[in-house]
């Protein structure tokens, strides 16, 4: 026995080493059952004697509280929609529809958004799988990898596949010789969507199937399961809110994308501009009520991330609570 | 420091953890907090250290009434259940913490920490982080720190409940050793009865905001005041009848109990502890109940033995000491006879299921 | 140990998840890397520090430091306030509050460049009172600390939040019995507990400045040695087909990024010591 070596650790859970950036998703990314578990245990506890603040104090800083979100988000996200109505729906409509560019930048935002959540998925799935339930040597390592997406600048992204894809690039003159554009096409755009939020899912998954161990998996494989019937039937049921979690995050950051594809796209109106791009685009032009119009869809669509993210939060702790009371009465 | 506890009531939301409870705590003795849980031996010891505020009554410490004193003026030293140690100080910084807020010199502080360190076993460990001590050296680490500012009272909540067997068992003795040496009044709670007894000179018996009974305890073993300290303190067997003229009657088979020579007829439960039972061959007199062997135990210090009555078609439990068991050499199967050598009776108006 | 070899031929799919991993890890990440390295190596050392070293260069790197390290700075500031608040406190409003927090990681960051560009104008809503205070954030290095700390300012929250929850109550209530005030509680037993937190927070804060470019074009007036960005540069060198020296630059910032995560890092392995 050798108890050093990485390959001599127990089966079950696995332990991640931490590494270098894994850190950087925590913030994001924070594995929702045990949150919800303990927000109400400690509001409970803190109403003790000992951990009273006087009222003044507590009326102050939660005053504080929201002056900031006030005055940081809130008085924004009004503006935005205040802005964008200024000419009444009809002129909001007339802003988004009328013009053939800004409707193409929603087609391409809507279809480019999507495709990359999805190849996220599989990606995501097939990382936490491997990382979570097998020990290899450099496990770590790969750990480490998937989250250099979160320490590289967007821009710096769209800058990387120029290098390898534009016109001077390393695969510049294949590309162009086979009549495959990549860079200031639609196949740029994806890349680059796709770079910048590789990690969300993955990141998502990998604490959470963690902390439920493979003990039901190799059960089920006990029983005769086959990899197709595991995996809908144990592993993804198991993990499906966790995966709807990371999905919600990958499609609100896939949408909102700005500097890699900013680099990527060359920002040709009615071709590779995104809705981002195109806020810009406009803004440019001193065509605000176009560009509020554009970044008002945009907003929408943020808020009904938040209210998505905190519907599924309150559900899974509502699930929580239930289930922590079946346990408790006999 | 003696501790006189007057007529306190608390009340969270709904549910009533005291009710109207007094108790005096003489000072310098040990006293154990018992019963089961949601009993409100907790919240007591709670309210005492001033972490909870009672809704009525009063605390007095050695005739000064600190009712309306906060926690930290109160000089108690309180060990928590999962001991709250400061998790990013040093053992030794978590033991300093009480003169550190006090300002107390640097120089004094070290020799103190130092004299507590050596008083609990943990010289060399001052370094050490919480995260680096197994179960029972936090717990002293948690002593430690709570005697360092010198209290007039030290409060322990379960303070052995976290551990495993063997750890408790060292660890009762020590405190009963640490408190001889130390003479600080302290109150312990506790949900074990074993170690209540092994502990503590004074144990008070709590259940459902109430106390239920308080003396030493072999008092307390010895004459329980009702049927519930009877059941809580150990195994019980649990016999319904009638009582009448000094004779308990229980489906065809009486028992005597001379406590009661009324002739009016009421229902009553018996009880009886396994070891208070004799099993023989042959009958002792009307009182011996034929049984018959289901189950032998020998392992451990004392052999218990499950019996059923056919008279009643209910079980028994005795015990009986090795010795006892060998003379009989019962087996399974076996019919022999049950003479209870002491039965409780509690009449239902003192105790209602 | 035979035991867990077996285990792990028990799951199917190592073979297949892994080389999938590894392909997309390879083909996405691994080869614009070695792209980017590959393109600065072309540069000779004095080529490569004569590009990263222009005072333009310099003037986007301490700007961009400077920046990200001012609005870290704050949020660290805001994200305890913030943090303390939801979870110490129960008061109406409570759960929007929490919900709005993360609203920095939803919208799309040129629409917040847009939305406070447009308010700290002379005309805009904050600009009206702002700039008669001789205050004028927009197109300045002010409006980029105030955009960066909008875009980071879920960072701290979300970190210092679930340490603050897992603080067991009896902790504060220790420090109490050995009669510490509540001040002294504060100073001595909770901010040390949450100070790798903040940390954390303030690198993840700082990193995401580092590297945000949608929201500052919209806000700064992106003028060489005054409000330009390292970001905005290497988009400008490309604009000029340089593109060895937009990846020169690229690497500099690539650097500083990885620098501050990787003390974090060393900062939570520090801290692993007292956190079991």
């Amino acid at each position: 026995m050798h108890p050093s070596h990485p390959w001599n650790k127990v089966s079950g859970p696995l332990e991640v080493t931490d590494s270098t950036l894994n850190i950087a998703c925590q913030a994001k990314i924070s594995p929702l059952a045990p949150r919800a578990a303990s927000t109400l245990r400690t509001r409970k506890s803190a109403g003790g004697l000992v951990a009273d603040e006087p009222l003044w104090l507590r009326v102050l800083l939660i005053g504080s509280a929201f002056t900031v979100i006030g005055l940081l988000i809130l008085i924004p996200l009004v503006y935005v929609f205040v802005q964008a109505l200024a000419d009444g729906w009809s002129g909001l409509i007339k802003n988004l529809w009328n013009d053939p560019d800004t409707r193409h930048s929603i087609w391409l935002t809507l279809s480019v958004a999507p495709l990359a959540v999805a190849l996220n998925t599989v990606f995501g799935l097939a990382a936490a799988w491997t990382i979570t339930r097998f020990q290899f040597p450099g496990r770590t390592l790969l750990t480490t990898l998937l989250d250099v997406p979160f320490a590289i600048s967007p821009v710096v992204v769209g800058l990387m596949f120029v290098l390898l894809f534009g016109m001077q690039g390393y695969f510049g003159p294949l590309l162009r010789d086979h009549g495959i554009k990549v860079i200031f096409a639609w196949p740029g755009l994806l890349l680059a969507t796709t770079f910048v939020t590789l990690p969300f899912v993955a990141r998502e998954l990998i604490p959470l199937m963690e902390s439920l161990g493979a003990e039901e998996e190799i059960a089920a494989v006990s029983l005769g399961a086959n990899p197709w019937q595991l995996f809908w039937r144990i592993t993804l049921p198991n993990i499906k809110w966790g995966l709807v979690y990371g999905l919600i995050q990958c499609h609100a950051r896939a949408i909102g994308e700005f500097g890699a594809v900013y680099v990527v796209s060359g920002h040709i109106a009615g071709q590779t501009d995104t809705m981002p791009l195109r806020v810009e685009k406009l803004f440019q032009e001193y065509n605000n009520p176009g560009s509020y119009a554009v970044a008002s869809v945009l907003t929408l669509m943020a808020l009904l991330t938040l209210l998505g993210k905190s519907l599924l939060e309150r559900f899974l702790e509502r699930q929580m609570a239930a289930a922590q009371q079946e346990a408790q009465s006999p | 420091m003696s501790i006189r506890i007057r007529n306190i009531t608390k009340q969270f939301g709904d549910f009533t953890a005291l009710k109207n409870v007094s108790l005096d705590v003489p000072s310098g003795s040990l006293l154990a907090l018992l019963g089961p849980s949601g009993s409100g031996k907790t919240t007591l010891l709670r309210i005492i250290a001033g972490l909870e505020q009672a809704d009525a009554g009063s605390i007095l410490v050695e005739d000064e009434d600190v009712s309306q004193q906060s926690a930290r003026d109160r000089e108690v030293g309180f060990v928590f259940q999962h001991y709250a140690l400061f998790k990013q100080m040093s053992v030794f910084e978590n033991v300093a913490f009480g003169m550190r807020v006090r300002h107390v010199a640097a120089a004094e502080v070290r020799t103190r920490v130092n004299e507590l360190l050596h008083l609990v076993r943990l010289e060399g460990l001052g370094n050490r982080y919480p995260s680096e001590l197994s179960g029972g050296q936090r717990q002293r680490v948690a002593l430690a720190r709570a005697l360092a500012v010198k209290p007039r009272l030290l409060l322990l909540d379960e303070p052995f409940g976290a551990l495993d067997a063997k750890v408790r068992q060292e660890l009762r003795t020590w405190l009963r050793n640490l408190h001889e040496e130390m003479q600080v009044t302290t109150v312990f709670v506790t949900h074990d009865q074993e170690e209540a007894f092994e502990v503590a000179d004074q144990v008070v018996v709590m259940r459902q905001g109430n106390i239920e009974q308080s003396g030493t305890p072999q008092d307390v073993f010895d004459h329980p005041a009702t049927p519930f300290v009877m059941d809580f303190l150990g195994h019980v067997n649990v016999f319904h009848g009638r009582l009448e003229s000094g004779q308990m009657h229980m489906s065809g088979f009486a028992m005597e109990y001379p406590e009661y020579q009324q002739t009016q007829s009421r229902d009553a439960t018996a009880y009886v502890r396994p070891h208070e039972v004799e099993l023989n061959r042959t009958p002792q007199g009307e009182t011996s109940l034929p049984v018959r062997v289901v189950h032998v135990n020998p392992a451990g210090p004392v052999t218990r033995v499950r019996l059923l009555s056919d008279v009643f078609g209910a079980a028994l439990n005795v015990d009986l000491s090795p010795g006892r068991y060998h003379e009989l050499a019962l087996r399974p199967g076996d019919q022999v006879f049950a003479t209870p050598k002491r039965v409780r009776v509690f009449l239902p108006e003192d105790y209602a299921i | 140990m035979w035991f867990s070899k077996k285990t792990q031929r028990v799951l199917p799919g190592f073979k297949t998840s892994l080389g999938y991993t590894l392909t997309v890890l390879t083909l996405l990440l691994l080869l614009p890397l070695a792209a980017c390295l590959f393109k600065a190596a072309a540069l000779s050392p004095a080529q490569f520090f004569a590009a990263v070293g222009t005072r333009r260069a310099i003037a986007t790197y301490v700007l961009s430091f400077g920046a990200s390290f001012v609005a870290a700075v704050i949020n660290v500031g805001i994200g305890l306030l913030l943090a303390w608040v939801l979870v110490r406190y129960e008061f109406w409003g409570r759960r929007l509050l929490d919900s709005l927090i993360d609203l920095p990681f939803a919208l799309p960051t040129s629409v917040a460049g847009l939305v406070f560009s447009s308010l700290l104008v002379k005309k805009g809503w904050y600009g009206q009172l702002l700039v008669p205070l001789g205050i004028s954030a927009a197109y300045s290095r002010l409006g980029i600390v105030i955009v960066l700390v909008f875009v980071g300012l879920p960072f701290v929250v979300r970190t210092v939040q679930p340490v603050l929850e897992s603080l067991e109550g009896d902790t504060e209530e220790a420090a109490a019995m050995l009669g510490a005030s509540r001040w002294q509680t504060l100073w001595r037993v909770l901010l040390p507990a949450l100070r790798p937190s903040l940390m954390t927070g303030f690198a993840l804060s700082f990193a995401r400045g580092l590297g945000e470019y949608g929201s500052v074009v919209f806000i700064s007036a992106n003028i060489p040695y005054k409000t330009e960005i390292a970001p905005v540069l290497i988009v400008a060198q490309l604009e000029e087909f340089k593109y060895a020296e937009a990846t020169a630059i690229a690497l500099v910032l690539m650097a500083m990024s990885l620098v501050s995560l990787a003390f974090v890092n060393w900062l939570e392995r520090r801290s692993r010591r007292y956190a079991p």
